[in-house]
């Protein structure tokens, strides 16, 4: 037998028909999850041509997008953007209901943003194919699974045959060698990828993450460096499932059971990339050279570690780009003033994330004119953080504490900052406009947030030790 | 070769426009539509939002500077964008606002995965070019160009041409104005026999019974 990588292994397993020169392969679909934002379109296009879904036993929906995160008023009305965005709600809910989907809606426990969900049901699971109408579908990629995002009309095609019409993507292996140094985490880690290899260097390329410092990562940092394989333009980022991947998924609703769950695991054992398989192309990071990370530019790629300086524009679009950001070439970010600070969004919405930043807060104030948000990414999450009381903590400090939701990550909600505001946050991306017209975006890890909050100021969590008691 | 009862789309064959020119890189799909109007359940009528944030003024006027409204770029269909394009969400209404603008091709030396994707399933023709040939193209704005999706060449006005692939499956699409869906849809029988396989298998460590029955009701395939 060849030798074969992680992602053929997966690939392979769910061919339908095989690729040709003048035809796609037909790919199976395990799981494909919807909120109300990509799928309205793709019910109405059934609707219209009388088709039903092939599999609603493979799907879950959510509500996330759109939703607002403060809770209902009084008149038990819940705070919509706009009558819109209350309309898509409800028009998910329909569809739903029409056509036999199961929903995690407003009266769910589960609910809670599509990548976060997922992976806390034990849908997500080694070996599978999994897509939604959302890039940052590669989160699911951290269990082993080979997951993506697509467009409606794909959504339509998955909800009518359970497959997709896809060519094999190209394997670039990302190896990060030695150790994470103190203080430096997952969120740093994927930053640092990307302004390495370019927000466009995994285009056409489906990403495996490998190595010494991958495998010490927890499921949650995993999590969150897949999430971003998109933001270097990768199909899907994977890594390989293992023990720790085992021990996250054992027990949870939706993951095998008994006698099930150990054959299940014995199978999973076997997705892991053959010695002597070959990819496409191969990267290697040092791990122990990576700094705290945060971004300083209009798209993923421009990341560089906080106390290095900002490098000069090389052409016109990285001159807007600084000028929009207000940022100045020579100088590190480390110190510029914020104004708002989100933590949450798929990529670092977890109990993990907000414990960091919890730690970060606990017995300190959020600097006087600077507004933080904590969304966690689930009612789980919500839940979770409570009986640790970390909402007090959060609360304490002067953070708004939210309902789970995809809030100023897209700002499409009602979550938004003002124009010219500088947002420090644990999103994934950092576009003009992105969470809010004119506001500009710094990208963070949770720590880093939370110090920047506390400073008013771009801040390491180390620096929080010279800012006061905790 | 492909035939089937599903929906055509209009074929496209040609296509002949000046070009407007966005040299800027990595122009993501926030741009292309802000996520603050996702909220429709539509996808018609989204070009007056395309490109919104760059477009109008906060008083709702055009933006003199932004390249769309000089006079010249009016009415063009052949977008010629800088690196990248399409990078970011796997927002379809991207697309959907490009082509309700009036834009029927993107033309670029790189194209984001998803947003090509979704580009050519519309019928925007997404098309990838040599960067030297590319870079030609930025630095002039406005020419007629002429393309030819079934010879995949791109005729310039002083006779030269550019040529250009499209992945084939694509490009016979575009062409024949084939529905994806539908050519699915043909292999349901394919796709069947996968699942009830796969249902063994997965039956076998799940406990659970196959689904036999298709749900594809209402199909003339
Ligand atoms: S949190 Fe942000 S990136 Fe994640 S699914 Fe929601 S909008 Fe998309």
């Amino acid at each position: 037998m060849t030798a074969k990588t992680l992602f053929e292994k997966v690939w392979d397993a769910h061919v339908v028909a095989a690729e040709s020169i003048d035809t796609p392969a037909i790919l199976y679909i395990d799981l494909h999850l919807v909120h109300e934002v990509t799928s309205p379109q793709a019910f109405s296009e059934l609707r219209e041509r009388g088709l039903k879904l092939r599999r609603p036993d493979r799907m879950l929906a959510t509500l996330d997008h759109s939703t607002p995160t403060l809770p209902p008023g009084t008149d038990g009305e819940r705070p919509y953007a706009n009558a819109e965005a209350k309309a898509q709600v409800s028009q998910l809910e329909t569809n739903c209901r029409e056509f036999g989907v199961e929903l995690h809606g407003w009266n769910s426990s589960d609910r809670g943003i599509v990548h976060v969900f997922g992976p806390e049901l034990g849908a997500t699971q080694p070996g599978m194919t999994i897509v939604c109408g959302d890039s940052h579908t590669s989160t699911h990629g951290a269990f082993g699974a080979l997951a993506f995002g697509i467009g409606t009309t794909e959504v339509g095609h998955v909800m009518a045959t359970q497959c997709l019409l896809q060519r094999k993507a190209k394997t670039l292996a990302i190896h990060v060698d030695g150790d994470l140094p103190a203080g430096v985490g997952a969120k740093d880690l994927i930053l640092h990828i990307i302004g390495e290899i370019g927000v466009d260097g995994g285009t056409g390329y489906v990403i495996e993450y490998r190595g010494k410092a991958i495998e010490q990562l927890s499921m949650e940092e995993r999590m969150t460096v897949c999430n971003m394989s998109i933001e270097a333009g990768a199909r899907a980022g994977l890594i390989a499932p293992d023990e720790t991947t085992f021990a996250w998924l054992k027990g949870r609703p939706r993951a095998p059971q008994g006698e099930a769950w150990d054959e299940a695991v014995s199978r999973w054992k076997s997705l892991r990339t053959d010695d002597g398989a070959e990819y496409d192309r191969e990267v290697r990071i040092d791990a122990g050279k990576i700094r705290p990370t945060v971004t300083y530019g209009t798209h993923p790629g421009m990341a560089i570690a906080m106390d290095k300086p900002v490098p000069a524009a090389r052409n016109p679009q990285e001159k807007r780009a600084l000028d929009y950001m207000k940022a100045e070439a020579g100088k590190p970010m480390q110190g510029t003033p914020v104004d708002v600070v989100f933590v949450g969004s798929c990529t670092n919405s977890r109990l993990s994330d907000l414990r960091e930043a919890a730690h970060v807060l606990r017995g300190r104030r959020v600097a006087d004119g600077v507004r933080m948000l904590v969304v966690p990414g689930s009612e789980a999450v919500r839940r979770d953080a409570e009986s640790e009381g970390l909402h007090h903590v959060f609360k304490a400090a002067g953070a708004e504490w939210r309902e789970p939701g995809c809030s100023m990550c897209i700002a499409m909600n009602g979550d938004f900052a003002q124009p010219g505001q500088l947002v420090v946050s644990t999103s994934n991306r950092n576009f003009e406009g992105r969470q809010g017209k004119g506001a500009r975006t710094v990208l963070a890890s949770p720590a880093t947030a939370a110090a920047s909050a506390v400073a008013g100021r771009i801040a390491a969590r180390r620096e929080t030790r010279e800012l006061g008691p905790a | 070769m492909l035939s089937f009862g599903g929906s055509l789309l209009r074929p496209i064959t040609r296509l002949h426009s000046r070009t407007a020119v966005l040299p800027d890189e990595n122009i993501d799909t926030d741009r292309i539509i802000p996520a603050r109007f996702l909220t429709t359940t539509e996808r018609a009528g989204l070009g007056k939002l395309c490109f919104n944030d760059w477009r109008y003024q906060a008083d709702g006027s055009d933006t003199p500077a932004f390249p769309l409204n000089q006079p010249q770029a009016r009415g063009c269909h052949i977008l010629v964008a800088g690196r990248n394009f399409g990078c970011g969400s796997s927002r379809e209404h991207a697309p959907w606002a490009l082509l309700d603008y009036g834009i029927q091709a993107v033309l670029c030396s790189e194209i984001a995965d998803i947003f090509r994707n979704n580009a050519l399933k519309n019928g925007l023709l997404a098309i990838v070019l040599d960067e030297a040939e590319h870079r030609w193209l930025i630095e002039h704005p406005g020419i007629e160009l002429s393309i030819d999706v079934k010879e995949q060449v791109i005729a310039l006005p002083d006779g030269g041409h550019i040529r250009f692939q499209l992945e084939p499956f694509a490009r016979h699409c575009l062409l024949n104005g084939v529905d994806q869906l539908g050519y699915l849809q043909q292999h349901m029988p394919l796709i069947d026999a996968f699942i009830h396989e796969r249902e063994g298998q997965e039956a076998a460590i799940h406990g659970r019974t196959p689904q036999q029955e298709p749900r594809t009701a209402g199909v003339t395939l």
